[in-house]
């Protein structure tokens, strides 16, 4: 290599460095930061590339309304790749700019950073992922899963195939497909307490990293088990080829029902459009679709800058899930101001914003969210959306089952999980 | 201290193999011990240490595949595997026996050094991208183990939280107390490391790499010494795991999937195989290369694009850069930026009589 392309690199990495040494000079007078992990690249890309503009969309809303009380929200992003160092990197950098939390995305994100919230008392959150047992806020004080958790999800999918099936589910057949990994064993454990409460057999099909072939597995479901429902909980690619399969293969899609992560757009695209997913029920705890208000002030928004709305929205499943967040944290920060009387809030002061948080709906998008100190979670509300025509239709009200089974677990874990730590 | 040579002028092999063959060195080294013990610990914020602790742990796993890698010519793109078995070794260690960090990190190192062998067998009959591929398997089968068997990974999400490492009773847990912690650990990878390659192991290695019939030839038993690397290698890695366990309070093997082990293998492709500083520099590279490119952007890329454009275009460009920059060092520079560090100093060592 000559002396002159030695020095273009060596000027490269200068002005990268003045790029890293530059960082901190942000952060006006009235405004709040709070710090945002996504993964637009990465194995769960189809989610980030979605569900972020979706929450930086409505904090933009919030701030063309002049912000909360006066104060601007600033959300810095950090794309992750779904992998844990940077998702620490952004963390503490987001702490030094004087965040006041952090939005986290990914399970072991959440659990890496889990300890590090605890002892900078710095309020984060983990919609629909992450650990369930910290829906318990009185172990997991910092950490806000804010949606329903994998446990509530098992339990509300059991009780669909309940309903489904003439309200009775002994001697039934469910079988739970899943990606193999430890988000996707995590329902396990309920559905097995309900199979022995209701009385169904249940027989499991994983699906293995990187899940980009279920065929063996959606085979033995519609031609061997011949279960009566099917509870879908895969990510990634592998949902859009357990329909496309199950379909091929004569299965009735109306018995299935797939948990949070199956549930998108993307999915039912990747399976061949909405013709082929026809009947197919997925569980939101955003509601899917554009008919809801705060969308439209969204869509006026970008009118009125006279700029076209962004490709994710038409994703509106994960869509909705970041115009979720970011309303949520609003809202707690709106709760905090209140606490402060307008003064700057603190993390602390955000936390308990969050668990202030009561009767929520974001006009329809959600279930009423009701946040406490005990409960984390908001109540674990889902929504069943079945695939009709060219899009989602709602095909049960906002419900929640076998709360006190949840409850209960979550609990016993988050005790289990405090005494090993001490 | 301003000296310069005329020539190399060396009249013995201990002259020649020596740590520090001019007394510059000696003071470098003097001054960057000052500079990473004594000044940066008061400069940096805590965001700057945090990066820079992740550059230390992965200092030692880059090491550690550079003994197998770029010293030994064995590939192995199976690291992150061996990473995960010293993470959940160390933090069951931990947990049900409750081990200090002393013995946890070296029980962490040993079981990853002992899978390591295993992995390490089929070395002696396949060479290359098979040998790559039967790496690539034990990756898999190290996660899919950790996953099915609930007795290592601890039950809830495969994960397990560990205390942070206390050292005469104290708890280290900020930036700073961790900071030292992992140096301590980064410079004696380092040291260990260099004198390990002076001496007859690592003559060995570098006789394999080169031409290993040559090798056997000359009397080394190459099965026995690729063993060793693959050992040693994975020991490195193995500690690595305990290192991330303790920093991040939990074991959890999906933070050491395959791209990680393909990153291991960025950071000393890119800092340049078979040398130490390649392994720490690239470490250094890889880990902030993707941290500055979004601060450079959102600092810097204001005047050209939206913000909404930046945030989509950061995270592509740096997998962008990641990739480009992996195919530019293997076509213009195969010996990384240690190759480039070595042209400086070269030309000034014996400046001004520069040929």
């Amino acid at each position: 290599m000559t002396a002159r392309s030695t020095g273009f690199i060596a000027l490269t990495l200068g002005a990268a460095l003045a790029g890293a040494c530059a960082g901190s000079a942000r952060a006006g007078d009235k405004t709040i930061i709070i710090g945002m992990q996504c993964d637009r690249t990465g194995p769960t890309q189809v989610v980030g590339t979605s569900l972020c503009p979706g929450t930086h969309d409505y904090i933009d809303l919030i701030n063309s309304q002049g912000g909360v009380d006066g104060w601007k929200i600033d959300v810095p992003e950090v794309d992750t790749a779904y992998q844990v160092p940077p998702a620490i990197e952004e963390y503490e950098h987001a702490k030094q700019e004087g965040a006041v939390g952090v939005m986290i995305y990914g399970t072991p994100q959440t659990e890496a950073l889990n300890q590090r919230l605890e002892q900078d008392k710095m309020p984060g959150t983990s919609p629909g992922f992450g650990i369930a047992a910290s829906g318990d806020g009185h172990y997991y004080p910092y950490l806000f899963p804010i949606a329903a958790n994998y446990w509530s999800q098992g339990a509300a999918a059991v009780k669909f195939a309940k309903d489904q099936l003439g309200g009775s589910l002994k001697g039934k057949k469910i079988a739970y497909i899943f990606y193999d990994n430890p988000a996707g064993h995590e329902p396990l454990p309920v559905i097995e307490d309900l199979a022995k409460i209701e009385g169904f057999q249940l027989q499991t099909f994983a699906v293995p990293p990187p899940g980009v072939d279920v065929s063996s597995q959606v085979l033995a479901i519609a031609q061997q088990y011949r279960p009566d429902f099917v509870i879908d909980h895969t990510f990634g690619k592998s949902p859009a080829l357990v329909i496309k399969g199950l379909k091929q293969n004569g299965y009735p899609l109306t018995h299935v029902v797939a948990l949070v992560w199956a549930s998108g757009e993307a999915d039912i695209m990747g399976a061949g459009g909405w013709s082929v997913a026809q009947g197919y029920n997925t569980m939101q705890f955003a509601g899917a679709g554009e008919n809801y208000p705060v969308i439209n002030e969204i869509k006026a928004m970008y009118k009125k800058e006279g700029k076209a709305p962004p490709a994710g929205m038409q994703s509106t499943v994960y869509y909705n899930r970041g115009v979720q967040q970011g309303a949520l944290w609003v809202a707690a920060l709106k709760n905090a101001l209140t606490l402060t009387h307008g003064q700057k809030p603190t993390p602390t002061d955000v936390k308990k914003g969050f668990e202030m948080i009561h009767d929520f709906t974001l006009g329809g998008l959600n279930a009423s969210l009701t946040i406490t100190p005990n409960d984390h979670e908001g109540g674990g509300w889902v929504r069943i959306f079945q695939v009709k025509g060219d899009g989602f239709v709602p095909e049960t009200q906002w419900f929640r089952a076998y709360r006190n089974l949840v409850v209960a677990r979550e609990q016993k874990t988050a005790e289990q999980m405090a005494a090993k730590a001490n | 201290m301003f000296h310069s040579e005329t020539g190399v002028f060396k009249t013995s092999y201990a002259a020649d193999m020596a740590l520090f063959p001019l007394p510059v060195a000696r003071w470098a080294i003097a001054g960057l011990a000052a500079l990473f013990v004594g000044v940066v610990p008061l400069m940096f914020t805590p965001y700057l240490m945090t990066l820079l602790n992740l550059v230390l742990i992965a200092v030692v796993g880059a090491i550690g595949l550079g003994i197998l890698t770029g010293y030994t010519g064995q590939i192995s793109i199976g690291h992150g595997g061996f990473m995960s078995v010293g993470a959940y070794t160390a933090a069951n260690l931990i947990v049900r026996l409750g081990l200090p960090f002393w013995l946890a990190i070296p029980a962490g190192g040993l079981m990853a050094a002992l899978i390591g062998i295993v992995v390490g067998i089929p070395s002696l009959r396949i060479k290359g991208i098979y040998l790559a591929v039967a790496t690539l398997a034990s990756q898999f089968i190290i996660e899919w183990t950790i996953n099915h068997v609930t007795w290592i990974s601890g039950g809830i999400e495969a994960s397990i939280q560990v205390p942070p490492p206390s050292v005469f009773g104290w708890k280290l847990q900020s930036p700073v107390q961790l900071y030292f912690f992992l140096l301590f650990f980064a410079v004696l990878a380092i040291v260990a490391t260099l004198n390990l390659m002076r001496s007859r192991i690592g003559r060995a290695f570098i006789a394999i790499r080169d031409q290993d019939i040559a090798a056997e030839i000359i009397g080394i038993d190459i099965f026995r010494y690729k063993l060793y690397a693959f050992a040693i290698s994975s020991f490195y890695a193995g500690v690595t795991g305990v290192l991330y366990t303790y920093y991040l309070g939990i074991a959890n093997y999906e933070q050491f999937g395959i791209d990680v082990s393909i990153n291991y293998l960025a950071m000393i492709i890119i800092g340049g195989l078979g040398s130490v500083l390649g392994a720490v520099l690239g470490a250094a590279f890889i880990t902030i290369l993707p941290e500055a490119t979004r601060l450079f952007l959102t600092d810097f890329g204001g005047a050209l694009f939206s913000p909404d454009t930046i945030r989509r275009l950061v995270p592509n460009l740096t997998l962008i850069l990641f990739g480009g920059l992996i195919i530019f060092f293997l076509i213009v520079e195969p010996e990384g930026l240690n190759r480039l560090w070595r042209n400086i100093r070269n030309y000034f060592r014996f400046w001004p009589f520069s040929y």
